[in-house]
């Protein structure tokens, strides 16, 4: 069954309404709403995030030389792709193009430290006890805490993998967050002799960590390609920048994407040029935005990007262990083209390693100790800087006035990219395992899980004490709440008959 | 730990003093305010290296890391569960039992700690300050503010002699 038919009801005046509100481990707030018909049967699903506006505010107005500080507040997750698709963007508004040969190299480096330290959270802190534990454990043991009780060893990699990605960002942005190391034109330093002693030594152990994370989740599919393969799969177009050269690139690059299939729909595409090939389309039932391709329309040209687009998408991996993996990756699934949620687990950690391998081989580049770190040219009115961030495909684009003060801007962050295939996800799920039973706790959990493997940032770093707790609401055909779940902070589960504020009636 | 990662924490100040928020999000900057405030003072006031002042986004697995060698941690944060400006309490190492998100709880990490360290991590005391507003790009109310000078207060007696009490309001 098509899951697309299940975004609006034909009638759902006269359907029950669970909300599953936020979705637990999942950045900011989003819910989850399922509409049951009198006999029990799923008739329309939605993935409601309910955070992303007030970016262009934010940044409108701001003097164009604070924004790549600025709007690494955008998100405490990626701050450092924000920083660097806003430098990358405003390069061309100072006519620095391109950056100098160290500029260059030194944002690389600090671009795959953020791949490593996010993938490296993502796959240990979140994902791993869904998988190491099995999607229907129960609650208590999934979480870092009880990986780090049942296996130490995966847990304490984890940590050391996201606190090397982490020095790596503080040796090239000058701080462990808010750093100011990227500006419009180039880099303001050098990576210090100390940390490039100190960052070099660390490289052949988490190599080795990387290598094994990769290993893992290999394993972990091999042992059940059944779930790996099919759970929460929803076909979808590929989009990512590739090199000219059609290797994966995940700091500047051209747009390419494929078909569902694997076949090539566009490719080459100057990043400046993104605005031919997608469009924002609004709903009303969620703030958010549903970006597609022009060329297939708002219905049919929903599209993905992050980890398992980028894999498949590429022609290879110009570095040769991830190079290996990817190709252990394509025949293990007989070339076939992959698109189930669990498969972003196994692409992540492929980039893992392509990340500590680029790393490696800057840290060996003496371009990053010495030479000019800005360039400068004739002044351009607009910029667009796209980037690879974690989650995928990371657009900034802006408007300078000559005032210097942004007139002008448009984000597409790589969750609204994925908007559509999230809810695609969260549909084929709800099909399979929400068929008009009990809502228990295994139950939520694969929904969650399913949201979990595209990493969605659905909010931006608020995380006050007591803000998050996971409500669950159940109405009946007229609307009226008939049952209200929620956890408490400390874990317990309280019954109630509250209506959930943010449910739409 | 890996011996190069172990020797960047070999020499590490007895005190740090950790908060997390957004400073562009309304009340959720109160965290990284108190640290900016928080860090003159221990300056001006403590003997050089004694202190260590931290901010992040949010508390995460790595900050595990930073207990290592401390004597006593103040890990600081705003809480939208308080009726009181400010509420000082001592966290005790529990699994991550709320849903949180990409977040740790300050629980669930000191139960990392001490997974990871196979030890009890250095004695923690937790200063939640109230909070209500998270609006991107707005400041904090006024109230926050007020609440964050009544939290710098307990907070420069708790540097110079600390407390016993397991939970406290003003």
């Amino acid at each position: 069954m098509s899951t697309s038919s299940l975004e609006t009801a034909s009638n759902p005046e006269g359907l029950r309404r669970i909300v599953i509100d936020p979705v637990s481990r999942v950045e900011g707030h989003g819910k989850v709403t399922i509409l049951l018909d009198e006999m029990q049967r799923v008739q329309q699903v939605r993935l409601h995030i309910v955070e992303f506006r007030g970016f262009e505010k934010f940044i409108e107005g701001r003097p164009y030389w604070e924004v790549p500080v600025m709007v690494q507040r955008l998100c405490g997750i990626c701050p450092v792709s924000h920083h660097l698709a806003a430098s990358k963007a405003l390069d061309r508004v100072v006519g620095a193009m391109p950056v100098t040969v160290s500029a260059d190299k030194l944002r690389r480096l600090m671009h795959h430290g953020q791949i490593v330290q996010s993938h490296a959270l993502h796959f240990f802190h979140l994902a791993s006890p869904d998988l190491l534990f099995g999607l229907g454990a129960e609650r208590d043991r999934r979480n870092i805490v009880g990986v780090a009780e049942a296996y130490p060893d995966t847990a304490r990699q984890g940590i050391l993998l996201r606190k090397f990605g982490q020095e790596i960002i503080r040796a090239t942005s000058g701080k462990r967050v808010h750093g100011t190391g990227s500006v419009p034109g180039g880099m303001n330093r050098l990576v210090s002799a100390e940390d490039h002693a100190m960052l070099r030594a660390e490289v052949p152990q988490m190599l080795a960590w990387a290598q094994g994370a990769v290993d893992l989740v290999r394993r972990l599919h091999e042992q059940n390609p059944a779930l790996y393969e099919g759970f929460a799969s929803s076909p979808a177009p590929m989009m990512s920048l590739v090199g000219r050269d059609g290797a994966m690139e995940l700091y500047d690059g051209v747009l390419r994407i494929r078909d569902a299939n694997g076949a090539m729909l566009v490719d080459g595409v100057d990043d400046q040029r993104y605005r031919e090939l997608i469009d924002e389309a609004v709903k009303p039932w969620t703030y958010m935005k549903f970006p597609y391709l022009r060329s297939m329309g708002a219905e049919a040209g929903w599209y993905r990007v992050g980890p398992l687009a980028r894999l498949q998408n590429c022609d290879f991996i110009p570095t040769p262990r991830a190079e290996a993996q990817r190709r252990a990756f394509i025949d293990v699934h007989g070339g076939q083209v992959v698109h189930a949620a669990l498969a972003f687990h196994w692409a992540r950690m492929i980039e893992v390693l392509h990340g500590v391998e680029v790393i490696a081989d800057l840290l060996d580049d003496p371009d990053i100790l010495g030479g000019a770190l800005m360039a400068s040219g004739p002044r351009q009115a607009q910029g667009v800087g796209i980037i690879e961030a974690p989650r995928g495909t990371l657009i900034h684009d802006y408007t300078v006035g000559e005032n210097d003060l942004v007139s002008r801007c448009n984000l597409i962050v790589a969750t609204t990219h994925n908007n559509q295939a999230m809810n695609e996800a969260v549909r084929s799920v709800a099909l399979q395992y929400l068929d008009g039973q009990t809502i228990t706790e295994p139950l939520l959990n694969h929904i969650e899980v399913a949201i979990r493997a595209y990493d969605p940032c659905l909010s931006c770093a608020t995380h006050a004490l007591g803000r998050m707790p996971l409500a669950v609401t159940l109405r009946d055909a007229a609307g009226a709440v008939i049952d209200h779940v929620h956890r408490s902070s400390d874990g317990d589960t309280v019954r109630d008959r509250r209506p959930h504020a943010a449910e739409a009636p | 730990m890996t011996p190069e990662l172990s020797a960047a924490v070999d020499v590490v100040a007895p005190v740090l003093v950790l908060g997390w928020g957004n400073p562009s999000r309304g009340d959720d900057a109160l965290g990284p305010m108190f640290i900016e405030r928080f860090e003159a003072f221990s300056q001006a006031s403590m003997p050089p290296g004694s202190v260590e002042c931290l901010t992040d986004f949010q508390l995460q697995i790595e900050h595990a890391l930073d207990l290592i060698g401390r004597v006593r941690v103040l890990l600081v944060d705003a809480s939208v569960e308080l009726d009181a400006p400010f509420q000082v309490s001592v966290p005790r190492a529990a699994r991550d039992a709320s849903f949180t998100t990409h977040a740790l709880a300050p629980e669930a990490l000191l139960q990392v700690y001490r997974e990871l360290h196979h030890g009890e991590p250095p004695p923690c005391t937790l200063l939640a300050i109230r909070a209500a507003h998270f609006e991107l790009g707005e400041p904090p109310a006024a109230q926050a503010l007020a609440d964050l000078e009544q939290a710098l207060a307990w907070a420069k007696r708790w540097l110079r002699s600390p407390p016993t009490v397991e939970k406290e309001t003003p």
